[in-house]
Formats: C-alpha cells, structure tokens, sequence
C-alpha cells in the first residue's frame, strides 16, 4: 500500500515530506495503559485457569439446582467472575491490535472497534448476569 | 485493508536464463530478480550461473561477477563489502542479510535466490526505496540532547553506563531487521519498526541525554511502538547479531516504569 492510500488521506503523489509523513498527527501518549492491561488480565487468566477448569468440571452432569449449589458458595462465584472479568477484558484489547493491524480503512476501524467494544462488553454483562443468577439460587 | 497478494504489475514472470560461462568447471546457480521501471514490463527472475573459481565466496562477490562479466544493467547497491555500511542487505534465500557477509556455500544446495529487501518499493533491480525507513529513523532524533550547559570537555559517561549501550549502538540501518517484520510490512507507514526502535532505545539509554522522558513521550503511541508483537523476525534476521525485539521490549518495559 502506498502512503497515500492510508488513513482516508488524499490519493495522488503527496508533497509531504517523508519526515513529515512519518510524523504525520503526532504520538498519541497513550497505549502503554492498554498493553499493560492486557499482560496483567494475560496473568489473571493463567492463574485462574486451573480453578476454573477445576470447577468446570465439578459442575459436570450436574442438573440446574446442583450447580446452583455450587455456584452458591462465594469464593466458587469470584473465581468466575473474574475469569469472566480478565478474559474478556483481554480478548477486547487483544481484538483491537488485529483490528488495528489488519484494517486500514478508517472509517471501517472505528466501527470495528466500536463493535468489538459492544461484543466484548455484551459477553462479559451476559456471563456475569448467568452467574449471579445461578449462584443466588434463582 | 491488508493486501495479502502482490499488485497486478508487480506479478513475477520467468526471466531469462543466460548462458553457462565457457570454460567453466563448477559454477553455481544464482536467481536474481530483476525488474527496470524504464521498460514498462513486470519483474521477473533472471538465471545466471557464476564462475566460483573466478570469484570470491560471498554472495556479493557473485553478484559483482555476474554485473562485470555476465550482465552490467543488474543493479544492486554495495560498498564496504566488509557487513559495516549495510548498503547490501537484500532477501538471499529467503532471509534478509547482508550479501557481502553471507557466503554462497552457506546457502543450502540449488540456486542462490536473491530478491530485494521485501515489502519496499523497488527502484530497479535489488535497489529498495528506504525513504520512508531513514525518515523513521531521522523522526527518533538520534543525537544527544542536553539542557545543562555544554561541558569544558566530554559529557561524561561511567563505564557502567557506557556498557548498556552496546547491543544498541552497533546496528548500522541496513534495514534487514524492519524489512523482515510482519507488523511493519502492514503498517511501516505508522509503525516505526525494529531498526528506528533499536535506536530510539540507544538514546534512550545513554546516561548523558537529558530529553528521555519526552523521547518517549513522542514514541508512546499504539502505532509507533506498540505495533511490536515480538515476532522476534528482527532478531533472527539481524546480520550484526543485535536483538531489536529485546530493545523495544526495554522501551515498553520503561513506559510501564515510569507509570507504575
């Protein structure tokens, strides 16, 4: 791709310098926050996998009023939601990059980003509801 | 979005094969890419086969063989011939390296296949266009920048401190590294890249400059830095032995520090 083809910026041979190009709007200052982010919910999730696979399979065979049972107790419940938690907050900023990498439509990258904003979020708020309703037993 | 397949015009055809040299007992193969802009034609891969026991061993002094006995119009930049300018890195076997460091006997049997630095804009032949990557580097500010007021003599410098620019001071912009990476093939136009990184660290980490909080000020973007995904190409394809992906991870790792 050329230059000129990026970022909804005119086509045609540019007069800009190349040092110009490469400066283009400036740093954002920002994204030191995101992959920070990602490496403490990368952590989260590789300590809480085991828990997690662990009650997995406790609630295996099991029909609704045994899980909720299980789900009842409060340290199974918060290992959960934070898997939930980490991983979907992990899987949002991880999809961004392959946004960010691959689409270089501007306009087509902000409402895929927007989009996985929602998904991510829909996922989390649905699993989190799931599990609370599960484990106060209704 | 990404463009996964070469553009129409820049479709490789077959080329031509030129002729054994006469008299020759052991030559070896050598697919060279080819393209002119002048002719209007799509590039294309020439064969030559190339006197071993009329030249030197490494790659490069194939090349300058073929140039001076087979084909004077293949075009390639060289000139220390000693891996120190880094004006011949080039894709040779599919690896990007310096020709004049990597021998033509290191390359596994069959043909030498040479192609340009990838992903670049080609000027002719084995030429690449690195605009673009010398503007990275340029953007970085690769000088010392001091307020204090300039010493009677040196800025000093501890042993200590001296030592932490090496692996970082030695690279020398022959843009193996950046042109081997995948996250700069899809955005070399926002990413800075391995090579302008490596360096951007170098001055980062020498203990005399004084503007290192706003040199990471202007690299601390989604694009510019964190486009690295420790793909770890840089490292394996650098021919001084450097490792860039380590650099950049220095960077993130000081832009964490500096929040936390």
């Amino acid at each position: 791709m050329s230059f000129d083809e990026s970022h909804g910026a005119p086509k045609g041979p540019s007069m800009r310098t190349p040092l110009g190009r490469v400066r283009n709007l400036g740093a954002a200052h920002s994204g030191t926050s995101d992959f920070w982010r990602q490496r403490i919910t990368g952590v989260a999730m590789t300590l809480l996998m085991i828990p997690v696979i662990v009650i997995v399979m406790m609630l295996l065979g099991r029909n609704q009023a045994g899980a909720a049972q299980i789900l009842g107790s409060l340290p199974i419940a918060v290992i959960l939601l934070l898997f939930i938690f980490a991983s979907a907050w992990h899987m949002k900023i991880g999809m961004q990059v392959v946004i960010e990498d691959y689409i270089h439509n501007e306009k087509l990258k902000l409402v895929s980003i927007m989009l996985n904003n929602f998904f991510s979020f829909a996922v989390a708020l649905a699993s989190t509801y799931a599990i609370l309703k599960l484990s106060s037993g209704v | 979005m990404v463009e996964f397949a070469l553009p129409k015009n820049s479709k490789i055809n077959g080329g031509k094969t030129w002729p054994k040299p006469a008299g020759a007992t052991d030559v070896r193969e050598f697919r060279v890419y080819r393209w002119n802009p002048d002719d209007g034609k799509n590039p294309s891969v020439d064969t030559y086969y190339v006197d071993t026991h009329d030249c030197g061993p490494m790659v490069l002094d194939g090349l300058i063989w073929i140039k001076n006995n087979i084909d004077p119009s293949l075009t390639f930049r060289r000139s220390c011939r000693e891996g120190v300018c880094g004006s011949c890195a080039m894709n040779i076997d599919g690896q990007n390296t310096l020709a004049c460091t990597r021998s033509m006997h290191d390359v596994k049997d069959g043909a030498v296949k040479i192609n340009p630095l990838p992903h670049q804009p080609v000027v002719k032949d084995l030429v690449p266009d690195l605009t673009n990557f010398y503007a990275q580097y340029a953007s970085v500010e690769p000088w010392l920048k001091t307020t204090s007021p300039t010493p009677q003599k040196e800025w000093k410098q501890s042993h200590e401190d001296r030592e932490k620019l090496d692996g970082l001071y030695e690279c020398i912009l022959c843009a193996c590294c950046s042109t081997s990476c995948p996250s700069y093939w899809w955005n070399s136009e926002r990413y800075l890249g391995p090579a302008a990184l490596l360096q951007a660290n170098r001055w980062v980490s020498d203990s005399r400059d004084e503007a290192t909080g706003e040199r990471l000020d202007d690299l601390e973007d989604p694009f510019r830095l964190y486009r690295c995904h420790t793909i770890m190409n840089c490292a394996k394809a650098c021919p001084k032995g450097l490792n860039p992906a380590e650099a950049i991870a220095e960077l993130k790792l000081k832009m964490v520090e500096r929040q936390i």
